[in-house]
């Protein structure tokens, strides 16, 4: 014993996870999404990943590099994770430079400007997201058909999503009134099995449900995180569409729902730290989203609904606390 | 199987010395009686330079309610009277006691036996037990050493009616309560049919983690037809052994925030104080020895060792094959919740339950990162307080903050560090605002 | 008519917030003495306390609302803005003393060997619940900087040499909120002294000679030659440890020479501590020499 000995605070153990480990789970758990959206879309696919991943990479490197002048913080994969997730919420037809643009949006103003990783309000990766669905319309929202492009990728031929299609019925059920049945008809004509396993249009990540659960199931099983948020999203948005006498399959199934609740909600700087914050929290997101759907102008309210609730973590935090060990509820 | 459901974390258990026999240390030839083993007043010390005093024999007297008498565990001349350093560094004042050879041959033969009969034993009255208890200089040998006689007498107008008995050792690496367990079943259940008597309940609850399995078999076996005595096996979870954990994992009821067990009708003891009660009233023993954990992961002779208080932990340590060269840290306790040492070359005292010494490469805290507001902390919590908030605000000396965000309910038991995956020293600041907090709730008290 | 019906809608609305504006700042006014805002304008606004109140605004109205200055001193204004503060309470204004932080421990980490390794949180105040800390000493500086985080003055800084805290007299305003941040109290306010001169001892180790000599070749080992060599009586030793009364000490420097250990400084002097101990040493040979 010639070194000196630690003195330092209990406890003298710790955990084996790390912020590193945290992020890399995540990454792992979106794999299987990540090779349906390469079975579906092939070559596009491959390229707007490839550009996101490395594009947040370097927008972070540059900016702690050379802005903040701190220590690299690449390797603790928040970087890549929050390319990996801005990339599976594109369709896979996007030109390069718009992907490079939520790259810089998401990582520059979503995540640094706010004093980097745990520090953001909002999911970075939404924020660019966004940014591109606000800026740039007609790329974002023209998809792809699944399997028919494999080999193209800027000139790929496109078709509606199920939510696109259901909103442009609704709309043409508005004005014209005999046109319900034609609506009824286009409604079922989505095939659920399908839905499900992947095949219908949309962006990248949403593509296969399946493929998202396999993730949510080694998510749950590696305790990277709890059931509590996406359970609360989906179980409210079945609950609100019954409500307002929505088909309850298409809406869980289609769209980025189940990306959302699953990889985008629950992210950890962006939601609350209690559970029953988290509740309320997933639940909120669901009837904003379920609102902005049936009745706002986009198909599509996940990003929005998870946005707008960041912004409402604070207070959440603030009011919602864990009840302390042998205090009665209400009592503080 | 019993538990609390509030919390918690799962450290891996690295309880090396569970099959190991409890190995009796032969008198050492000098001990250092520290006069403030305990929470509370110091005792005071009631002998001078050069007198001679006989193993059993007491050279501290309590300092006050909250204090307990200190006990030689050799004969031998007293050689100083003066602070020596303790194993944090810190000056304490303590009686060096050192044994002529006469002396040493004397203490050979054991001179501790049944000093009661069982009628005398059988009409102790409540009152009684607790007077033997507290002059016999018994603490919670838990590992916190609170005064068990203040723990047996509750405020006026409060009254438990169950006992409950921590076997739970929830710490890992610790074996120093089940190997007691293992090998003292009998006098351990006869010391809390005492400590029963003495804190007047009908009845008491042994919990003991599942993972001691032989324990509880033993035990259970051992008390017969005894209903009023049950063993109960906990699930293994940190910090199972918490009095607030305990009472609500056996009884199913809460202490109140702020409020002591006695509260929910519960008086919790450790199997080693029950130990020691049974010694002091059967055998008219006071406390002078305890079981110690020596153990590491590279400590070639881990084991529980049964320890005469006051004597060197290095010595205590070259038994266990000596500190091993790759040693980064000493930890007295478990991981958890120990402290750490800056020497060995003091006594060992009445709260030290283990010695783990650490290798260097488990020495160190990985860097910190910023929080990633995971609320892995939020979930560890045993409590319910919200670490990754309570430690910014104590870092930023919002105490007012602080006291308002229930601070004073942390037991510090660690599963808020322990479980943070950015390594952030949250319990660091904690207990800092913890014990801030404390003074100034104790200055606002002396001020009205 | 559309145009109409928006400038009616749009101007009933800006009316309304005007209405609710106008009625919310009356109903909710509060008067404030005007010396106050002129008071605090003279202040340093730093909020560091060092006067006693919460902060420089409590200061103010403390001030406005005083019949007397004498217990109402702000040490970071200075005598200047004091006096003009006395002026605007029409007060006679007090003149201060100039104090200034001084470190009670000279443990720098040449002549106190760590005897551990700390790792955790920065801060003094958590080290200090672990005991004695990474040196022997149980009384010195910690070293990881309580007293730099709480300055608002920038006055202190870690000598990354020494290891230990430097107070820049020009900077420090003798605030005192560093003597009360330290948990180990090292730091004691003390006046700065004619022409900035000053003696202090550098030590807080209250254990014996002996004990406080092996953790530290530069502590006070309570030996009373320093109390023995002072002519003025300045000098008490108590719990082995000496303290100078800055109220009695002439700046003689007598026991800046009888100390043992170095552990009495003085600053503000044309000739340092250090060079005057080695002068002594050279004249305490001589002197043997010549015996």
């Amino acid at each position: 014993m010639n070194q000196l000995l630690t003195i330092s605070s209990s406890p003298h153990i710790h955990t084996r996870r790390s912020v590193a480990s945290c992020m890399w789970n995540v990454v792992i758990a979106l794999l299987p999404s990540l090779a349906a959206s390469l079975y579906f879309f092939g070559i596009g696919a491959a390229i707007v990943i490839a550009v996101s991943v490395i594009g947040c990479m370097a927008v972070e490197f540059a900016i702690t590099k050379w802005m903040l002048r701190r220590p690299a913080t690449l390797m603790n994969g928040s970087a890549v994770l929050t390319g990996l997730l801005l990339a599976l919420n594109l369709p896979s037809n996007i030109p390069v430079w718009i992907v490079l643009i939520g790259c810089v949006v998401a990582i520059g103003i979503g995540k640094m400007s706010f004093g980097g990783l745990g520090c953001n309000i909002w999911n970075p990766a939404l924020v660019g997201r966004v940014f591109l669905l606000i800026s740039f319309p007609v790329q974002m929202t023209s998809w792809p058909l699944p399997l028919v492009n494999r080999f193209n990728y800027l000139d790929a031929t496109t078709g509606a999503t199920t939510l696109g299609a259901l909103k442009m019925s609704e709309m043409a059920s508005d004005t014209v009134a005999g046109a319900s049945a034609s609506a009824e008809e286009q409604v079922f004509s989505v095939d659920m099995l399908q839905n499900f396993l992947g095949g219908v249009g949309g962006s990248m990540g949403e593509v296969s449900a399946l493929a998202l659960l396999i993730g949510f199931a080694y998510l749950l099983a590696t305790r990277t995180i709890t059931w509590h948020i996406p359970v609360a999203i989906l179980g409210s948005v079945a609950l609100f569409t019954l409500c307002i006498g929505g088909d309850v399959m298409v809406e869980l199934l289609s769209g980025g729902l189940l990306l959302g609740a699953i990889f985008m909600a629950t992210d950890y700087v962006t939601s609350p730290m209690t559970k029953r914050g988290m509740v309320l929290f997933g639940v909120m997101i669901g009837i904003i989203t379920v609102i902005i759907r049936r009745w706002g102008a986009y198909p599509e309210g996940m990003s929005f609904a998870i946005l707008l609730m960041n912004s409402f973590v604070p207070l959440i935090d603030r009011y919602i606390k864990p009840r302390i060990f042998g205090e009665r509820r209400g009592l503080r | 199987m019993f538990t609390f459901r509030k919390g918690g974390v799962h450290p891996p258990e690295n309880k090396i010395t569970a099959s190991g026999k409890i190995i009796a240390v032969e008198l050492p030839r000098e001990v250092t009686m520290a006069m403030s083993q305990h929470i509370g007043a110091p005792a005071m010390c009631i002998v001078k330079k050069g007198d001679h005093v006989e193993r059993g024999d007491m050279v501290g007297k309590a300092g006050g309610f909250v204090s307990a008498n200190v006990f030689t565990p050799i004969s031998g001349t007293v050689v100083k009277v003066d602070k020596t350093k303790n194993a944090y560094g810190m000056p304490v004042d303590s009686v060096t006691i050192a044994a002529s050879d006469e002396d040493h041959a004397s203490d050979m033969e054991e001179r501790f036996g049944q000093s009661r009969t069982r009628g005398e034993i059988d009409t102790l009255s409540a009152e009684e037990i607790i007077n033997i208890i507290g002059d016999a200089g018994i603490v919670g040998l838990g590992g916190a050493a609170f005064p068990t006689r203040v723990k047996l007498t509750p405020p006026p107008g409060k009254h438990a009616d169950i006992l409950v008995i921590n076997g739970a050792e929830c710490e890992p690496f610790l074996t120093n309560d089940h190997a007691l367990m293992l090998a003292r079943p009998d006098e351990l259940l006869e010391g809390v049919r005492l400590l029963m008597r003495g804190a007047d309940v009908e009845k008491a609850v042994i919990g003991i983690e599942s993972n001691k399995r032989d324990a509880i078999d033993l035990l259970r076996t051992r008390l017969d037809s005894d209903e009023s005595i049950k063993v109960e096996a906990l699930k293994v979870k940190y910090p199972q052994g918490g009095e607030k954990q305990l009472i609500k994992a056996l009884t199913g009821r809460e202490v109140p925030a702020g409020g002591l067990p006695v509260d929910a009708g519960a008086i919790v003891q450790n199997v080693a104080t029950a130990y020691a009660v049974y010694e002091a009233v059967y055998l008219g023993k006071p406390l002078i020895d305890r079981v110690v954990t020596v153990t590491g992961p590279s400590v070639t002779a881990p084991g529980n060792y049964l320890v005469p208080i006051g004597m060197r932990m290095s010595d205590l340590v070259d038994l266990a094959g000596g500190v091993p060269a790759d040693t980064g840290k000493v930890i007295l306790g478990g991981p958890m919740m120990g402290r750490t040492a800056v020497s060995l070359d003091c006594p060992a005292t009445k709260g030290t339950s283990a010695i783990l010494m650490l290798p260097e490469s488990q020495s160190s805290r990985r860097t910190v990162q910023p929080c990633i507001r995971c609320a892995g902390c939020v979930a560890a919590c045993p409590i319910g307080l919200e670490p990754y908030r309570l430690g910014l605000l104590s870092a930023q000396s919002r105490w007012d903050m602080v006291e308002a965000s229930g601070v004073m309910n942390c037991l510090e038991c660690g599963c808020c560090s322990f479980s943070c995956p950015s390594s952030r020293p949250l319990l660091d600041y904690i207990r800092l605002g913890k014990s801030t907090v404390g003074g100034m709730i104790r200055a606002r008290s002396a001020k009205k | 008519m559309s145009i109409l019906y928006a400038i009616i809608v749009l101007g009933g609305i800006g009316l309304l917030g005007a209405v609710v504006l106008y009625m919310v700042s009356k109903r909710f006014y509060v008067k404030e003495d005007s010396r106050i805002a002129l008071i605090e304008e003279l202040l340093p606004g730093a909020n560091c306390g060092g006067c006693g109140r919460s902060g420089c605004h409590d200061f103010a109205c403390a001030c406005v609302s005083a019949s007397s200055l004498d217990s109402l001193v702000c040490p970071g204004a200075g005598d200047e803005a004091m006096n003009k503060i006395a002026s605007i309470v029409g007060l006679a204004s007090v003149q201060s003393r100039p104090m200034v932080a001084v470190l009670k421990c000279g443990g720098s980490c040449e002549v106190r060997p760590s005897t551990a390794r700390y790792d955790g949180a920065g801060s003094c105040a958590v080290m200090q619940q672990l005991g004695a800390g990474t040196a022997g000493c149980p009384c010195g500086c910690l070293g990881e900087g309580d007293c730099v985080d709480v300055c608002n003055w920038n006055a202190i800084h870690i000598d990354p040499l020494s290891g230990l805290p430097v107070v820049d007299e020009d900077l420090c305003s003798g605030c005192g909120v560093c003597t009360r941040a330290c948990p180990r109290h090292v730091l004691e306010l003390r006046p700065k002294g004619p022409k900035g001169r000053r003696v202090w001892v550098a030590c807080s180790n209250t254990e014996r000679g002996a004990v406080a000599r092996k953790e530290c070749t530069a502590a006070c080992i309570g030996c009373m030659k320093c109390e023995k060599v002072c002519p003025f009586g300045a000098v008490t030793v108590k719990d082995n440890l000496s303290y100078i009364d800055a109220d009695k000490c002439r700046l003689c420097r007598k026991c800046i020479v009888a100390c043992p250990t170095g552990a009495i400084l003085d600053a503000g002097f044309p000739i340092s501590a250090k060079d005057a101990a080695a002068l002594a040493d050279k004249k305490q040979q001589e002197s043997k020499k010549d015996d």
